[in-house]
């Protein structure tokens, strides 16, 4: 983008749309507000924004120390998308090297029907994955929900699409020292996709994190629950306590809102490749 | 890796190497890269759809298991348009897609060109929109659950401070409860909106501005003449994913009313999860989940038909 002139009507209409925004955000607000008020403050109107009876300990021990055990549900979410996240990456990223980097028959069929595969939607085969979990022995396991979640055409297609650009005088000259595809896989095109990799990592893991339907259908233990899981568990033990209903969607929410601020060009941008080019 | 070491062995020598050539070891890598993705598709989707296009034509209740499977033909499929539940869950899908995705493809549009155009700190208002994209849908259903409380809740609070006596008792309300989650869903997608918006902005030249500029075109007729018509592939895809998405939406409603009250808030894939995992009739609901594909297929056909013949790239 080129500077435009400085002109005092955009600053402006900044200043009514940082206005906008606010308004706009204004249901997180009041949710971080909520957490940290007494049960009896959380209704009062107007909206008293800032408590003047500050709870947030008492609030926190009822989420994290309570008979709910949030901390247990925090760690069950963090190793299925951590191990999702690792799996697609490397699987996705290995297709889409076939698909963009490799000469073989078939591919482009393959290619073709991976397209195509983007058009099923996950909804429409929840009954039949349900059952094969059943008969393979895995339902009620955190493995079910990494089976299901480690392949994705969406992402071999994000990847596909990014190491098609990478210029093959590279991947020659590495294969005229001797490298094989694998070798040229592991220490040419993997660390050149670095910025797309780091996409697909955190759109997956935010994705995996709020996964809700999943869960729901593949789990039946409390102590295997994930956080959005635990989150309706939460809902009916203490479903009229909002102030403490809000402290866990909080705890919900933060991780991913700290690791979207810090990452916002990497998430923006990714989704922004899989809007333009899809 | 079997790949490498195939290669190692005839660097050395030691494997004929006349047989393994560049262009069949490039095979040969091709087939083992691509191999565990291709599997995986075949394993989580199109072996799924087909078991499920079988399972739909029979009677089958998961606990009586195998050997209980009926084989019924299209008994499932016509049964279907005579449950009054799941006409009503296909007649909310669509009000849901009428209701949302006009509303956020037009909010979208307008707010990123103001973004794009007028703003300084652009980054903080792409941020700041999208951030009800990246909360887990499950926290933020909490949030506005306590926001639409009939009495106490903040919102009918506003609403009888402006003069509403009676204000929607929203969730539990049968008339509204299908327009609060609309409100929620549009709230939670513009923010993904405005970044396809801003993307498909950026693509189109700024010299086009330019010129208009210097031909007197006020600010919005540029909008008008230049960035929308230039949008034409970015909303065509945001129509049908937007579309697409619509149909597929679970998580609120689940949470928030489990398609209550009175199944005013049902939807397809609501109804395929009470079907198939409350009352256990695989069948039936994997008949539901075929219509749900047959739907999202013919949203993308027309679409694309419709896209080869208007939009010129």
């Amino acid at each position: 983008m080129t500077m435009r002139k400085f002109k005092p009507g955009n600053l402006l209409f900044t200043i009514l749309f940082a206005l906008v925004s606010v308004f706009f955000l204004m249901p997180l607000v009041w949710m971080l507000s909520a957490a940290s008020k007494t049960e009896k403050e959380v209704w009062t109107f107007p909206i008293q924004w800032i408590p003047n009876d500050w709870n947030i300990i008492a609030n926190f021990k009822a989420v994290w120390m309570g008979d709910v055990a949030f901390g247990l549900f925090y760690m069950n979410s963090l190793k299925i998308a951590l191990i999702s996240t690792v799996a697609t990456i490397v699987i996705s990223a290995m297709a889409g090297y076939a698909l963009g980097k490799l000469d073989f028959k078939g591919r482009t069929l393959i290619f073709t029907l991976m397209l195509a595969f983007m058009m099923i939607p996950e909804q429409a085969t929840l009954v039949p994955r349900y059952i094969m979990i059943k008969e393979l022995g895995l339902y009620d396991s955190h493995a079910a929900l990494i089976l299901m979640g480690m392949f994705s055409s969406y992402f071999t297609f994000l990847l596909r699409q990014f190491m098609v650009g990478i210029h093959n005088d590279m991947l020659e000259a590495a294969e005229l020292d001797g490298a094989g595809f694998f070798r040229i896989f592991w220490s040419v095109v993997l660390p050149l996709s670095r910025p797309i990799l780091a996409t697909v990592g955190i759109i997956k893991f935010i994705w995996t994190w709020n996964d809700y339907q999943g869960p729901l259908i593949m789990l039946n233990s409390t102590r295997l629950y994930t956080i959005p899981l635990g989150m309706q568990f939460f809902k009916e033990e203490f479903g009229t306590q909002i102030s403490v209903m809000m402290m866990a969607s909080v705890a919900a929410i933060l991780p991913l809102l700290v690791l979207f601020l810090l990452l916002q060009k990497q998430v923006i941008d990714g989704i922004a490749i899989g809007g333009v080019k899809g | 890796m079997s790949e490498s070491a195939v290669t190692r062995k005839a660097a050395a020598g030691t494997a004929p190497r006349t047989y393994w050539t560049r262009k069949r070891r490039e095979q040969l890598a091709g087939w083992l890269f691509i191999a565990p993705e291709v599997i995986g598709m075949l394993v989580i989707a199109v072996f799924p759809l087909l078991f499920s296009l079988v399972l739909s034509l029979t009677e089958w209740n998961l606990v009586g298991g195998l050997s209980a499977i009926h084989f019924v033909g299209l008994d499932n499929f016509i049964e279907l348009f005579k449950d009054n539940r799941f006409l009503l869950a296909l007649k909310n899908n669509v009000l849901f897609t009428i209701g949302t995705v006009p509303v956020t493809m037009v909010l979208g549009v307008v707010l990123s060109a103001l973004i794009h155009k007028k703003l300084y700190a652009k980054t903080f208002f792409k941020v700041a929109f999208f951030v009800p994209y990246i909360c887990s849908t499950v926290a933020i259903a909490a949030v506005w659950q306590a926001l639409y409380h009939p009495s106490k809740g903040p919102v009918n609070q506003i609403l009888m401070q402006l003069g509403l006596s009676d204000p929607p008792r929203w969730l539990v309300d049968t008339s509204f409860s299908l327009i609060a989650i609309m409100i929620i869903y549009v709230w939670q997608l513009l923010g993904y909106q405005i970044i396809i918006f801003l993307a498909g902005m950026t693509n189109i030249p700024e010299e086009l501005y330019e010129a208009a500029t210097i031909d007197g075109a006020s600010g919005i007729g540029q909008f008008r003449r230049i960035t929308l018509p230039l949008l034409g592939p970015t909303t065509f895809f945001l129509a049908i994913t937007s579309t697409i998405s619509s149909f597929k939406i679970f998580d609120m409603i689940k949470f928030l009313t489990n398609g209550g009250p009175n199944y005013s808030s049902t939807v397809i894939v609501y109804q395929i999860y009470e079907e198939g995992f409350e009352r256990f009739k695989m069948g039936y609901a994997s008949a539901m989940s075929w219509v749900l594909f047959l739907i999202i297929l013919l949203v993308t056909s027309i679409t694309w038909i419709t896209q080869n013949r208007k939009v010129h790239y």
